[in-house]
C-alpha cells in the first residue's frame, strides 16, 4: 500500500516549524508505523535530507518514549496502544495521515515529533514514593494486602508515562497520570503514611508544571495506551479534599 | 496552605468550588421549577407563593445575596479555569485533534453557559420591571390582601412567541449544561466510580430532559393557550388594547 | 594480567556476611564528600543511585532517556525469582543457587551466584515496601509461580509487567533521593567516553543528546549500569536505543570484557515479518505449556497450516524429546527451530518460523480456558500479526533476548580498571553461559540494592577525600578531544549509505554465525566479514545533520560503529572456546543426540579479553571458575 504523510517538522524548540509531506509507497500492511517511518527517513537520509526526528524504544507498548498525535488522535486510530503498537493495516491505501508532536504547554517540542515531557517527571519528584530505607523492611508478607486492592493498584500502576493523556486533553491536563502514581501508592497500605503529603505535594507541582485542569471530559481515558480508568481521578480528588481538611483540623505535633 | 488557599488556588479547588456551587444552583434552578409548576394549579397558588417569597423581606435578601455569591463564584471558577486551560495547551495548536468520547454537553460548557448567563439576566429583567399594562392592573386580592399576580404576568410573557423561543432556547442549553454538570461534580468532589458511573449519568440526563420538558410545559401552555390569563382587570384591559394605543405608549415612556 | 576474583575465603555460605565484616567503611560524615558517577537508570542504575545516595554519597546519575523510568528493564514480563519459599515447595537459598549455578551450565562463578540467592528475599521485601503492585493471593499473601522450567515456585510478579513495576519501584526511590537532593539526575546524556586518571576510573564524557553539547563528569567512583549488547544482532527484544557503547569504551580503557559470546535466544517470539522489521516482541514462554510446536515434513510446504493433515507435520521437540517435548529448555528449543527453518521447512511468508499450535489444547479444555490462560498473549500476537491464535496457529521463531556476557568484574562488582563498578546486564558474572528465566530482575536489582552499597565503601575508603579531579585536568580535555573527533569524523564522512543499513548487514552476519548455533569456518568467515563490513562503515556511512543538536542519525552511528568492533570480539570469544555450553552453541562440540557438550577440563574458566589497539588483537586471560560446593554435571532433558 502507499500513503502520503503529513508531519510537523521543527528544527528545534526555538524554531519555527511547519507541516511537510512525504510519501511511503511499498508499505506492508504488517509493518508498524514507527517500522514505516524509519524507511521514510532512510529514503530521506539517501536523498540527502534531514531526516524526522521520533521519540521511540522499546517497540513493545511498554516504555512509554513513543508519542506522535496521529490524524489528531494520540498514538494513532486504535485504541488502548502505543504509537510503537499501531500497525499499516489501521489505515487504508492512499491515506494521508498527519502526524504532530503531543502539545501543551508544559511539554515544549525540542524537535519535531519530539516533546519534553519532563513536567512528569518533577511531578514524580514531589511525592509519587513511598519513604522507605533500603534494607529496613520488614518481610513482605507481613503485610496482607486484598487481591482486589491489589489488582486495582496494578491498574493504576500500568501508566507508561507517555502522556497521551495531556496530549488528548483538550485542557492539557495531566490528573489521569497524576492520579493514577498517586493513586496506586495511596490504595497500598505501605503508601497510607504519606497519603496526604503525596497527593498535596503532587497536585501542587502538577499545578505548577503548568498543566490544564480536568473538566471531566475523560478523552484522557480514551486515549491512555493502558486504558487507564478516570475513576481514578475521582480518587484523586477525593483524598485532596480530605487531605486538605485533615489539614486543617488534625491535631499536629509541635515543629 | 489553608482551605481557603486550596479552594482558590488550586487546580482542584476551584473544581471543587465549581462543583458545590453547581450543587446549589442545580437545587436552586429545580426548585424555581417547582414553585413555577404552579402555574397550572389555580391563580392563587402561585400568587401566594410568590408573596411568600416576597414576604421574608431581609431573609429574601439574604438567599439572594447568597445565590448571587454562588453564581459569581461558579462563573469566576469557570473563567479562572478556562483561562488556564488556554494557557496550559501552549500556543500551537493541533493541526486537527479528534473527539474520544467527549460529550457534545462537556464541549459546549462555556457556551452553554454564557448564553444561560445573559438569559438570566434577561430573565430577571423580564420578571421584575413592571409591564407596559400598568402596575395597578396586576394587583389581585388574596384573602384579604392585595399581592402582585404572577400567575398573569407569566402567562403574558410567554404569551409573546420570541420571547417563548428565547426561554426554549435557554432552557435546552441550561438542561444540556446541567446534563454535563449534574455528573461532573460529583468526579470533581470524588464521588464518580467507574462501578456507578453509568448509572450517575443516566441520572443526570434523565433530570435535565426532565427540567427541561418541566420548563417547556410551562413556556408552552401559556402560548398555546393551555393555560390563560384569569385577571379580569387584565382581561378588560387586553380586549380594550388597540395596535396604536396611546395609553400604552405613554406609559413606557413613563417608565423609561 | 591477573584476573583476581577477590572471592573471601570461607564457606559458602559465610562468604558474604564475611566479606561485609571484613570490609572498610566510610564515616558518614565523609560520604558527602565522595562523588558516585551512575552510568543508567535501569534495575541495577536506578537501584544503586537510590541506595548511595540514601547512604549520603553524592551521587550523579545519568540516562539517554529522557526519563530514567524509560530504561529497557522495564520490558521484562515474567518476573523476579526468589528464595522466599512461601510456597512451602521446599525452596531455599542453596536450591535457588543450585538452580542458577546449573541453568548457567556450571559457568558462572559460585560466590556471587550464592550472594546473589541470598539477598534475593530481601529484594522482594524492598520492592513490597515501595508499593510495587505484585499479584496476589485473596488472603493477601503475595502470589508466586513456577518458571522456566523449576521446580518449585518462587516468582513473583506483577501481571505481564514485573519489570515496569519493579523499574516503576527503583525509579519512585531515585525520584524521592532526587527530591532530597542527594541524588542530580542528568537525561538526554549519552555517555561516549570513560575518563581514568593514574589508571583509575574518575568521570565520563557525555553527550546531550538535546542540544549536542558534550560535557565532563568527574566523581571518585563510576558505575556502569547500562544494560546488555543484544542490538548488535540488529534485530533482537531489546528496546531500539540499547547499545553497547558505555560497556565499549570501558573495555577501549582497559576493562577487560568477559565471556561475550554468551548469548541467549529465546524460544518463543513473533517472527520477522518484512525487510523492515526493526524490533522482535517475546511472546511469555508459558505457551509451551499448552502449544504444541511443528513444521511442515514437507520442504517448501506453503499450504495454510489448516490444509497440511496430521501425517504430514512433524512436532520435532516431541520427536527428539519425548519426554520434556514442547517444553525442553530454550537453548533446545530455539536450535531445534532454526534447524527445522535452514532445511527449508519454515513457515510463514518469510519461511522463517514455526507453528505452536493451540487447535489439541482448545478441543481438550475448550477455548474459554485457553483464553483464560492465554488472553493476554494471544491479543498481543493478535495486534502485531493481525492473526487470531484461537483460528490458527502462532507462528513463533527464536530471537535474541539477552547477554550473558560482560565487562569482567570482581567479587566487589568492581573491573579491572580500578574505581569501575558494573552492574546488571552489563556485567559477566552471575548467570553464567545461560540465564535463568525471571534471574535477571533479580540480578540488578541485588547488584543496586544490597551488593554494591556494601562494596563501593571498600574502595573509596583509600580514595583520598579530596574534591573529584578537576574536569579541565588534561586526561578530561583529552577525552572529549576524542569524542569531539569521533562524532565530526562520522559527520564529515559523507558517505552513501545509512547507519541502518550497515547496522542490518552487521546483524545477518552475527546471527548467521554467531547466533544459536556456531562453528568454526563460519565464525571465521564472519571474522573476515566485520572487519571489512567496519571498514566500509567508516568509508561509507552517511550520518546527517550536525553534532550541535538533537541528531538521532549521529546517536546511532556511534553505537553502531561500536557494535561493529564488539561484533568481531563476539566471534572471537566463540571461536576460542571449543566446546557448547549454555548460550555457546558449537557444531563440532555435541553429542550424537544433538546435545552440548562442555569440556570441563579445557574450559572450565572465565575468557576476559583485553583490549590492545584497534588494529591489534585482544588478548584472552582467564579466570579459572573453582567449584567448592557444587558438583558439576552435565545437562539432560530427554
Amino acid at each position: 500500500m502507499k500513503v502520503k504523510l503529513k508531519v510537523w517538522r521543527q528544527e528545534n524548540a526555538d524554531a519555527q516549524g511547519g507541516f511537510e509531506e512525504y510519501e511511503a509507497d511499498k508499505v506492508n500492511p504488517n509493518m508498524s508505523f514507527l517500522e514505516m517511518m524509519d524507511v521514510v527517513n532512510e529514503g530521506i537520509i539517501e536523498d540527502g535530507g534531514n531526516p524526522i526526528a521520533y521519540a521511540h524504544d522499546c517497540r513493545e507498548g511498554i516504555c512509554g518514549t513513543c508519542n506522535c498525535m496521529i490524524d489528531g488522535k494520540p498514538h494513532g486510530p486504535e485504541n488502548g496502544v502505543t504509537t510503537c503498537q499501531t500497525y499499516m493495516r489501521s489505515f487504508k491505501d492512499g491515506d494521508t495521515i498527519t502526524v504532530e508532536p503531543f502539545r501543551a504547554k508544559a511539554f515544549p517540542v525540542q524537535k519535531d515529533l519530539i516533546t519534553d515531557r519532563s513536567a512528569l517527571d518533577k511531578i514524580q519528584q514531589a511525592g509519587g514514593y513511598v519513604t522507605v530505607r533500603t534494607g529496613s523492611c520488614q518481610d513482605a508478607n507481613n503485610l496482607p494486602i486484598g487481591k482486589d486492592i491489589a489488582d486495582l493498584a496494578m491498574d493504576a500502576a500500568a501508566c507508561v508515562g507517555c502522556g497521551a493523556c495531556v496530549a488528548a486533553c483538550k485542557n492539557a491536563s495531566a490528573m489521569l497520570f497524576v492520579s493514577a502514581k498517586a493513586g496506586q501508592l495511596n490504595l497500598l497500605p505501605q503508601g497510607a503514611p504519606e497519603k496526604d503529603k503525596r497527593v498535596l505535594n503532587m497536585v501542587a507541582a502538577m499545578d505548577e508544571a503548568g498543566f490544564g485542569n480536568c473538566t471531566n471530559q475523560y478523552e484522557c481515558s480514551a486515549a491512555c495506551p493502558k486504558l487507564i480508568s478516570e475513576e481514578f481521578i475521582a480518587k484523586l480528588n477525593r483524598d485532596f479534599i480530605g487531605a486538605t481538611l485533615r489539614k486543617n483540623f488534625q491535631a499536629k505535633a509541635l515543629d | 496552605m489553608n482551605i481557603l488557599n486550596a479552594l482558590f488556588k488550586t487546580s482542584l479547588g476551584k473544581k471543587v468550588i465549581m462543583a458545590v456551587t453547581g450543587l446549589i444552583l442545580v437545587g436552586f434552578v429545580i426548585g424555581h421549577l417547582v414553585g413555577n409548576l404552579q402555574i397550572f394549579s389555580p391563580p392563587e397558588k402561585i400568587n401566594a407563593y410568590a408573596h411568600f417569597l416576597q414576604s421574608l423581606g431581609g431573609a429574601l435578601w439574604a438567599i439572594r445575596g447568597f445565590l448571587l455569591l454562588t453564581v459569581v463564584l461558579h462563573i469566576w471558577s469557570a473563567i479562572s479555569l478556562v483561562l488556564e486551560n488556554k494557557a496550559a495547551r501552549g500556543a500551537e495548536g493541533y493541526a486537527g485533534q479528534k473527539t474520544l468520547r467527549a460529550s457534545f454537553a462537556s464541549r459546549t460548557m462555556k457556551w452553554s453557559g454564557l448564553i444561560v448567563l445573559a438569559f438570566i439576566i434577561y430573565h430577571i429583567l423580564h420578571f421584575t420591571t413592571k409591564h407596559a399594562y400598568g402596575p395597578e392592573l396586576f394587583m389581585v386580592d388574596l384573602h384579604g390582601e392585595q399581592v402582585l399576580d404572577v400567575h398573569t404576568m407569566m402567562v403574558l410573557g410567554f404569551q409573546k412567541p420570541l420571547v417563548s423561543i428565547f426561554y426554549l432556547v435557554a432552557i435546552a442549553l441550561l438542561s444540556i449544561h446541567l446534563s454535563h454538570g449534574i455528573s461532573s461534580m460529583f468526579q470533581s468532589v470524588g464521588l464518580r466510580t467507574r462501578a456507578w458511573s453509568n448509572c450517575l449519568n443516566k441520572i443526570a440526563v434523565i433530570v435535565s430532559v426532565l427540567y427541561f420538558l418541566g420548563n417547556a410545559a410551562i413556556v408552552g401552555a401559556c402560548l398555546t393557550g393551555a393555560v390563560e390569563v384569569q385577571n379580569a382587570k387584565v382581561k378588560a384591559a387586553l380586549a380594550a388594547c388597540q395596535a396604536d394605543c396611546e395609553v400604552c405608549e405613554s406609559r413606557i415612556a413613563s417608565i423609561n | 594480567m591477573k584476573l583476581d576474583s577477590k572471592i573471601p575465603s570461607g564457606p559458602l555460605e559465610k562468604k558474604w556476611e564475611k566479606h561485609i565484616m571484613e570490609g572498610k567503611l566510610v564515616n558518614p560524615a565523609n560520604k558527602r564528600k565522595y562523588e558516585i558517577i551512575i552510568v543508567g537508570s535501569g534495575l541495577a542504575g536506578a537501584s544503586a543511585a537510590a541506595t548511595l545516595g540514601e547512604l549520603g554519597y553524592k551521587v550523579k546519575c545519568f540516562t539517554f532517556h529522557d526519563s530514567p523510568r524509560r530504561a529497557h528493564s522495564i520490558a521484562a514480563q515474567g518476573g523476579i525469582n526468589a528464595a522466599k519459599n512461601y510456597q512451602n515447595d521446599g525452596d531455599s537459598v542453596y536450591r535457588l543457587f543450585y538452580d542458577t549455578i546449573k541453568g548457567g551450565d556450571f559457568r558462572a562463578r559460585e560466590a556471587n551466584v550464592y550472594r546473589l540467592a541470598q539477598v534475593s528475599a530481601s529484594i522482594i521485601d524492598q520492592c513490597v515496601a515501595q508499593g510495587v503492585p505484585f499479584a496476589r493471593e485473596y488472603g493477601g499473601m503475595l502470589d508466586n509461580r513456577s518458571f522456566g522450567g523449576a521446580q518449585v515456585s518462587r516468582t513473583f510478579y506483577a501481571r505481564g509487567q514485573t519489570g515496569q513495576q519493579l523499574l516503576l519501584g527503583a525509579y519512585s526511590a531515585l525520584n524521592c533521593q532526587i527530591a532530597a537532593g542527594n541524588v542530580e539526575m542528568f537525561n538526554d546524556r549519552e555517555m561516549l567516553e570513560l575518563v581514568t586518571i593514574d589508571g583509575q576510573a574518575k568521570g565520563i564524557i557525555t553527550r546531550n543528546t538535546i542540544s549536542g553539547a558534550i560535557e565532563r563528569h568527574s566523581a571518585h567512583a563510576v558505575v556502569l549500569g547500562t544494560g546488555g549488547y543484544g542490538n548488535v544482532f540488529y534485530l533482537s527484544t531489546n528496546a531500539q536505543n540499547s547499545n553497547a557503547t558505555a560497556a565499549w569504551r570501558a573495555y577501549k580503557k582497559g576493562a577487560t570484557f568477559a565471556n561475550p559470546c554468551y548469548t541467549q535466544i529465546h524460544p518463543t517470539c513473533i517472527p520477522v515479518s518484512g525487510d523492515n522489521q526493526s524490533k522482535l516482541t517475546l511472546m511469555s514462554e508459558s505457551l509451551r505449556n499448552d502449544g504444541r510446536i511443528w513444521a511442515p515434513k514437507k520442504k517448501g510446504d506453503k499450504r495454510p497450516a489448516s490444509q497440511i493433515p496430521e501425517s504430514e507435520r512433524d512436532y520435532y521437540l516431541e520427536r527428539k524429546y519425548p519426554s520434556f517435548g514442547n517444553l525442553a529448555p530454550r537453548d533446545i528449543s530455539s536450535r531445534a527451530a532454526k534447524e527445522a527453518c535452514d532445511d527449508g521447512r519454515g513457515v510463514g511468508e518469510t519461511g522463517l518460523g514455526v507453528y505452536l499450535d493451540f487447535s489439541d489444547a482448545i478441543k481438550r479444555l475448550g477455548e474459554d480456558t485457553i483464553r483464560a490462560r492465554y488472553g493476554n498473549l494471544f491479543d498481543i500476537y493478535k495486534e502485531i500479526t493481525d492473526e487470531s491464535a484461537y483460528e490458527v496457529p502462532m507462528r513463533i521463531f527464536p530471537a535474541v533476548h539477552y547477554t550473558m556476557g560482560g565487562l569482567w568484574v570482581d567479587y566487589n562488582l568492581m573491573s579491572n580498571v580500578p574505581g569501575l563498578f558494573v552492574m546488571g546486564e552489563a556485567n559477566f558474572s552471575d548467570h553464567g553461559a545461560n540465564r535463568l528465566g525471571a534471574s535477571a530482575l533479580m540480578q540488578g536489582l541485588a547488584d543496586g540494592y544490597f551488593v554494591l552499597p556494601y562494596t563501593i565503601p571498600h574502595y573509596l575508603a583509600d580514595v583520598p577525600r579530596e574534591a573529584a579531579p578537576s574536569i579541565d585536568s588534561p586526561e578530561f580535555v583529552a577525552a572529549e578531544q576524542d569524542v569531539i573527533g569521533r562524532t565530526q569524523k562520522l559527520l564529515d564522512n559523507n558517505g552513501k549509505q545509512t547507519v541502518r543499513s550497515f547496522h542490518k548487514r552487521l546483524g545477518k552476519i552475527m546471527w548467521e554465525y554467531c547466533g544459536m548455533a556456531r562453528n568454526k569456518a563460519g565464525l571465521e568467515k564472519a571474522l573476515k566479514e566485520i572487519p571489512a563490513l567496519r571498514e566500509e562503515y567508516h568509508a561509507d556511512v552517511r550520518v546527517p545533520g550536525t553534532a550541535d543538536s538533537l541528531n538521532q542519525s549521529l546517536e546511532v552511528a556511534g553505537r553502531v560503529a561500536d557494535f561493529l568492533e564488539l561484533g568481531e570480539l563476539m566471534c572471537r570469544d566463540a571461536l576460542a572456546r571449543e566446546e557448547s555450553c549454555g548460550g555457546h552453541f558449537r557444531e563440532e562440540h555435541q553429542t550424537e543426540d544433538g546435545e552440548a557438550m562442555r569440556d570441563d577440563e579445557k574450559f572450565n574458566h572465565v575468557a576476559a579479553w583485553e583490549f590492545k589497539g584497534v588494529d591489534a588483537a585482544p588478548e584472552r586471560h582467564q579466570e579459572a571458575l573453582e567449584y567448592e560446593s557444587v558438583k558439576m554435571a552435565t545437562r539432560s532433558y530427554k
